[in-house]
Formats: structure tokens, sequence, C-alpha cells
């Protein structure tokens, strides 16, 4: 079970309090009914899904209920670091392997 | 390639076992092949072996980052059944279903493919009202599948606790009679036996860091650890990983990875006589013919590769298992493994062309794709060999999730995701 910071509580926290939400920094369009085909299946389905570093939400359902965000190796399951929702995407990662 | 029979062990009970050849060769890589297939795991396997019997294609390369069948092929549960809700897929896993009775006997190579029945537990009226549209949505695509009551359901498999004061009572199943379970490791062998008596090229230790394509988008070869290997038609059909490879040629994929595991316990004296199933407590069992238990547990949340996965996954797999067959509840589990699943928003599977020329994809089976292995290769070589897809796969595209038309599995797969 993964050991999971949550940047709001401030703690390290056991994996069952979490809920992964899935890939981070994907942006919904402000006029949804408006974006092309291509556009759509771009928001909505495709996926980076990389062997490496993902950025993706995760949620302290049982604890806190908010939303953040995590960087991690998606090889070895390391957690690099973890930032609240609404900061954009780090530029530089703390001792990232890559 | 000798042909295994009773008088090739009686020869060989002769003379020490000392004629036995080799299964398939290991020969090196040739500059250029007609096709490459990425990944040998039964999927891939078994295209190659179509190409060549059915398609008369034997100038292919089936390329392995590892070893022969040591991905999910070698990873998963074996159950094999077709009783999935939608008209696509009941035609395409029960393609495979056919395929399967027959399939030892095609490739002189024993799959162990077991019909032992795969039944469905239902535990409350929700379950009752799906498994009962899935058994008649079934008989309708000429399925087998029926409704059994639990004391029905009990007499199929008599270790099942049908006891009323149970946390989630059995309250009835469905059972289909011709699915069951095979020996994976034994499929893969068959077909890369098959293939390679054929003349198809199956490299291992041979990982493919990238895809080469033309000014014109066209592929023409991958390259590799042991250098460039040329084709002008490249099939992926790398599982956990096909989502890295199509990135190489720079196709985003709808697809995401996840570890989903498995365990064995001790081995036991026959006392699991099918396969059985439940979505709502979430668990699926049977037993191996060595005797172990064979449980399948369900995916961590996260995308990972790292073919393992969270001990409380299997926990809560256990917990349900035990509350199935309360006998159970102090075997003790030997091993437990992870493998990494292609997960698709719609959970069907994507057997398609793509949009860059000779590129072909066969991925997105999920948690549930080694029942269709002899379905998927055969198509899958189809549409390789034509340029064209099978028309049982041609709903399968790469291009439903932009025009929408999915094959929406994901509640009616039959199982839980």
């Amino acid at each position: 079970m993964l050991l999971i910071r949550c940047p709001y509580c401030e703690e390290e926290r056991p994996e069952l309090e979490f809920r992964n939400a899935g890939e981070a920094h994907i942006a919904r369009s402000a006029n949804i009914a408006g974006e092309s085909d291509d556009d759509f299946e771009k928001f909505f389905f495709i996926r980076s899904n990389p062997k490496g570093i993902i950025y993706e939400r995760w949620r302290h359902m049982h604890g806190c209920a908010r939303f953040f965000n995590a960087v991690r190796d998606t090889v070895t399951d390391k957690f690099i670091m973890t930032y609240k929702a609404g900061e954009p995407k780090p530029a530089k990662l703390p001792g990232a392997s890559k | 390639m000798k042909k295994y029979s009773v008088f090739a062990i009686a020869r060989e009970a002769m003379r020490g076992h000392k004629g036995w050849e080799a299964q398939w060769s290991s020969p090196e890589p040739k500059k250029e092949y007609d096709v490459i297939i990425v990944g040998a795991g039964g999927h891939g396997l078994a295209t190659a072996y179509y190409l060549a019997t059915v398609h008369g294609i034997t100038n292919v390369a089936v390329l392995e980052k590892s070893w022969l069948g040591g991905g999910n092929t070698g990873r998963n549960t074996t159950i094999i059944r077709s009783n999935y809700l939608y008209d696509e897929s009941a035609g395409i896993y029960d393609h495979a279903l056919k395929l399967w009775d027959g399939l030892s006997q095609e490739l002189n190579y024993n799959v162990m493919y077991s019909p032992r029945g795969v039944m469905m537990l239902a535990h409350n009226v929700h379950d009752i009202q799906v498994l009962k549209r899935h058994v008649h949505a079934n008989r309708l695509n000429g399925i087998d599948n029926e409704w059994l009551t639990p004391e029905a359901a009990k007499e199929f498999c008599p270790p099942l606790n049908i006891s009323r004061d149970a946390r989630y009572p059995v309250v009835g199943a469905a059972l289909q009679r011709r699915g069951g379970t095979a020996r994976h490791d034994a499929v893969a062998w068959g077909y890369a036996r098959g293939a390679s008596a054929r003349g198809v090229h199956i490299i291992q230790n041979c990982e493919v860091t990238g895809v080469k394509r033309a000014p014109n988008g066209a592929v023409t070869g991958v390259e590799t650890t042991r250098g460039f290997i040329g084709a002008k038609k490249v099939g992926v059909v790398a599982a956990g990983h096909s989502s890295v490879i199509m990135n190489m040629a720079g196709v985003r994929m709808p697809l995401e990875s996840y570890p989903l595991q498995a365990l064995v316990s001790e081995p036991v004296k026959p006392v699991v006589p099918c396969v059985v199933m439940s979505n709502t407590v979430h668990a699926y069992i049977s037993q191996s013919d060595k005797g172990e238990l064979v449980i399948g547990a369900g995916t961590d949340q996260y995308v990972s590769y790292s073919q393992t996965g969270g001990l409380h996954i299997l926990q809560h797999t256990l917990d349900a298992i035990c509350e199935m067959f309360p006998i159970f509840t102090r075997m003790k589990m030997l091993r437990s493994w992870g493998g990494i699943v292609d997960v698709t928003p719609d959970r069907s599977p994507i057997l398609a062309k793509t949009p860059v020329p000779g590129l072909y994809v066969n991925c997105g089976w999920g948690t549930g794709g080694f029942k269709a292995t002899p379905g998927s290769g055969h198509v899958f070589a189809h549409t390789i060999a034509r340029d064209d897809p099978h028309p049982i796969n041609a709903p399968f595209t790469i291009d439903r999730f932009r025009t929408g038309r999915l094959i929406d599995e994901a509640a009616a797969a039959a199982v839980a995701h």
C-alpha cells in the first residue's frame, strides 16, 4: 500500500484514505458543446499513460476530502511530490530519477 | 516440426528421450520481414500463427522484449467465456470460444482447454436483473447461458456457501457451460511452435525502442536493442505497454495501464469443479489441474507499470472468497503476482488499423484478454494480411472514441471494473 502525503493535511496517510482521480492538468473547455470531435476525444479519452513520471490527481476521500495533484514514477510507484490543486505543473522535480 | 503423438512418446521412451527437438527455433533477426509483430504473448503469437496458416505470410518476426509468454499470458487466471452483453463483443469472444474447441488438435499441442462451466453469482435484485439480461442477450446471439437457482448453483459447485445468513447471500447464478479454463503457458508455447514450424522468426530478448516512419508517414520498421529491423507492416500486440510503443510511432492512445493481481493457494485435491465468479463481492476462483486454487483480484486504482500491486487488493479478494467458500478460510496462499493491463475507456479492445499506414494495433483487452487469444489472433492476422479488418473486429476501431460509436462494455462486460 502506498503512503501518500496530502498537501492540505500536511501528513503522509495510507492509500486507503485516497482515491486516484486520473491524469492531472487536463483542462475542460469552457465551451464544451462547441468542441470538435477531435478535441473532445483528446480531452475525454486520450491519456498519456506514461511509463515513468506521471502527473495525476488524487482526492483525500476519507480525510479532508480535497483534490490535489501528485507526481509519481509509474515504474517504482514512488511519489516524487504532491502539490495543491490549482498550482502550476512543477517545472523542476526534487530528486527525480529521470 | 515433429508431430507429438503416443507413438512419439513410445519412440522417445525407447531411446531415453534424446530425440525431442526444441519447440521453436531462436534465429538471428533478418534485416527485413514482411510483417513484424511486437510482443510474443498469446495474442501476438496467435497472430503470427494465423498469418502463416490462413494467409500464407511466413516472412514474419515476433519480437519480444523479455521471454515468450512472460507477460499477461503467464499471469492471468485462464478463464474462458463468451457471455458478453453486446453483439460486437459476443461476436468476437464467441469466435474465440469456437476456436478454443479443437485448438489442441489444430496445434498438435495440448492446451488443456476444459469447458467445465463458468458460473456467475447473483447476490441481490440488481445482480439478478443484470445477469438475466445477459442470459437473454446471449441466447439471442446463439451463446449458451442459463439461469440457476441457488440450490442448482450449489449442486453444480458443491463447496459454494448458499446460506441465507451470508453477508451477501447467493440468490441465483448464470451458467455458461461452454466456458472454462485452459493452460495459459501451453497456449503461447503451442502457437509459438506452430508458427516457428512454418518459418516465423520468434526473437526473444529483443526490445523495440523506436518505430521508424518514412516521410510519407508509412512504417518502415522498428529500432530494437538488437538493431534496426525493417518491415512495411508492424502489428503492435504489447498489452500494458501498447501505448508506450504507439507513442514511439507518434500515436497517442485512449489507454491507461493498471496492475492486476492474481494468486494461487497450496495445491489440494479436486474441490472446485468449475469457474465461479462474483462481481458484487468481486472475486473469481477456479482450480488448476495441479490442484491450486487460482484466484483473481482487482486492479489497483492508479496507473502503474510495476507488475505488482497493493496487498489490500488481495486481502479484499480473499475476504470475498472466504465469504463464498467458508471451507477455504484456512487455506494457505502460495504465490501472488501482478500483470499490467491496458484498459480502454469503454472496456472493449482495439483491433484495428491506425492513422499510420502499415501500423496495426491489437490492445485494450484490459482485465480479460486471455479468453480471446485464438479469436483475437485470427482476426488480427486478417486485418494485417488484407489491410482491412475482418467483419468480426470491424467495430473495434481506434477512432470510435472520436466518432462516439463505443462498444460500452464498461458496465456490461459481465465483470465489475
